[in-house]
């Protein structure tokens, strides 16, 4: 009898623990929650894996993840897919990148080309230090953390006449569109920073309208570019070089090259160069985005 | 009747100036961050720059209004706020790149940086639309007794417009205009406004003056 009642109660009791077991392995801990002047910034982590989450109450996804246990390895395509450009310019010695995030793309390029000078901005002070803090970001002798916005710091650059090798443009992942940088005057602005040997990655949209408008402008501004997508992924990224582009042949080629030294990034490069395509998939007849005109905000919610 | 002042202008069409000079003071605030985008980017101190420019012109607006209203109000001086307020919106269509690259150069916090060119390209126009509002309830006010009402009517109707204008600029015309075509379409609108003031002025002028001469020139 006194058995029963024992067990009777150990099960009510453990019933509860149990599941709380169960959903604490499941439910993501939210370590760290900053508000600041654009967004709310959460950190959370299940078990090895840290996200960076913007405005979590409005339903945004992760803006970027990290394997505690494996911090070299890159948890998203779209991150992983930034590094194809790699596959026209595979010795970059500059390179900008606009949008921190967790800051895996930078660190990345720091840990492949040491002696790269490596430039990053972004617009959100308090990002700056949650990567810092959360996400083993730090600035080095040649990688620097500009707290800016994208366009002003990249005309300015111009004027100044300096010019980047990779330039990775990322500032699109948020819940907030920064139309400026969709605009045409804006690649005209971007050219000025870029050689011959330039490519750049736009990490972009693939989904609503707003795909076919980019992808008029993108093409208006530096003629056929490459969409890479995967099906696994969301993201479209553009590669557009001023240069008319290389042969499919020779990324083949530069790929089997490099994919070994991006391996333990999880970066698959041997898969990527069949799917760059030139092929037109949008509607051509939508307008460009210039200065003028750039509705990226309501032309994603239609 | 005798105590009363002669009104210089139909109340429906005071209040639709009002309602006009609300709107346009709002489509053009809205579209300030586009025009200052490309040079000082789209950070928070953009919005704040042009919204304290904006409210300190209508400060100044108000304040000169009323004082110009105390000194015999016209139907004609009403009109030449509107279309000044016109013509010095013309250089935010025509000059905003030559304005804004000096100042781009010369300065390099976007914060300032665009608190400066807030003021070269909006703060004549605002300040002139500004103007508008103490004018307008002059014109408005027929007794001491019914002032707070008037002012408090035209409050309503230009506060209206300027939602009007808030909503229509931000929801659907950067969908289907231009920056520069809102712009204009602000300025036609100014000038309309301008123009009705002047021909429903005049024919006030000719009504009273056929129907009873002698009179209307002993009221004038």
């Amino acid at each position: 009898m006194r058995k029963n009642v024992l067990n009777l109660i150990l099960k009510v009791l453990a019933g509860p623990a149990v599941f709380a077991f169960m959903t604490a392995a499941v439910v993501a801990e939210t370590i760290h929650e900053a508000r600041s002047k654009y967004r709310d910034i959460t950190v959370t982590q299940v078990g090895e894996r840290r996200c960076l989450l913007f405005n979590v109450h409005r339903g945004d996804r992760n803006q970027t993840c990290m394997m505690m246990n494996d911090r070299d390895q890159l948890v998203f395509d779209y991150t992983r897919m930034s590094f194809v450009g790699l596959l026209l310019q595979p010795e970059p010695e500059s390179i900008l990148v606009i949008g921190l995030g967790g800051g895996s793309i930078p660190m990345t390029f720091a840990e492949l080309y040491p002696d790269a000078k490596i430039d990053v901005i972004e617009i959100d002070e308090a990002v700056v230090n949650v990567a810092e803090e959360y996400f083993y970001y730090s600035d080095t002798d040649n990688m620097k953390a500009h707290v800016d916005d994208g366009r002003p710091f990249i005309k300015r650059a111009g004027i100044r006449g300096e010019t980047y090798d990779y330039i990775v443009l990322d500032a699109f992942s948020g819940d907030y569109i920064p139309e400026h940088m969709l605009t045409r005057e804006f690649l005209e602005e971007v050219k000025t920073i870029m050689t011959e040997d330039s490519v750049l990655v736009a990490n972009t949209f693939s989904t609503s309208r707003l795909y076919d408008h980019e992808s008029v402008t993108y093409q208006r501004s530096f003629g056929e570019f490459y969409n890479f997508k995967l099906p696994t992924s969301g993201n479209r990224i553009i590669i557009a070089t001023l240069n008319t582009l290389p042969p499919r042949g020779e990324l083949v080629e530069a790929s089997r090259r490099i994919a070994p030294s991006l391996e333990k990034f999880g970066i698959s490069l041997t898969d990527y160069p069949r799917r760059l395509t030139t092929r037109v998939d949008w509607d051509m007849s939508r307008r460009e985005l210039t200065d003028q005109y750039s509705p990226g905000n309501l032309l994603r919610e239609n | 009747m005798s105590d009363k002042q002669a009104r210089v202008l139909p109340r429906a069409i005071i209040a639709s100036m009002a309602f006009v000079s609300g709107f346009c003071i709002m489509t053009i605030e809205m579209l300030g961050a586009r025009i200052l985008s490309p040079y000082f980017g789209g950070s928070l101190s953009v919005w704040g720059s042009i919204i304290t420019i904006f409210m300190l012109a209508l400060a100044l607006g108000y304040l000169l209004g009323g004082r110009l209203s105390t000194r015999n109000p016209s139907a004609n001086t009403y009109a030449l706020f509107f279309i000044c307020a016109a013509v010095f919106s013309l250089p935010v269509i025509f000059f905003a790149d030559f304005i804004m690259e000096p100042i781009f150069l010369a300065i390099e916090d976007p914060r300032y940086g665009s608190l400066f060119a807030s003021i070269f390209l909006f703060f004549i126009p605002t300040s002139i639309l500004g103007m508008i509002s103490p004018y307008s309830v002059r014109l408005m006010v027929e007794s001491e007794k019914d002032s707070g009402q008037m002012a408090g009517l035209l409050y309503f109707i230009s506060t209206l417009g300027s939602a009007a204008g808030t909503l229509g600029t931000s929801f659907y015309f950067v969908l289907w205009f231009e920056v520069n075509q809102i712009l204009w379409g602000s300025v036609i609108a100014l000038v309309f406004a301008g123009c009705a003031i002047l021909l429903s002025d005049y024919l006030r002028n000719l009504n009273t003056r056929s129907s009873n001469p002698s009179h209307a020139k002993k009221r004038a």
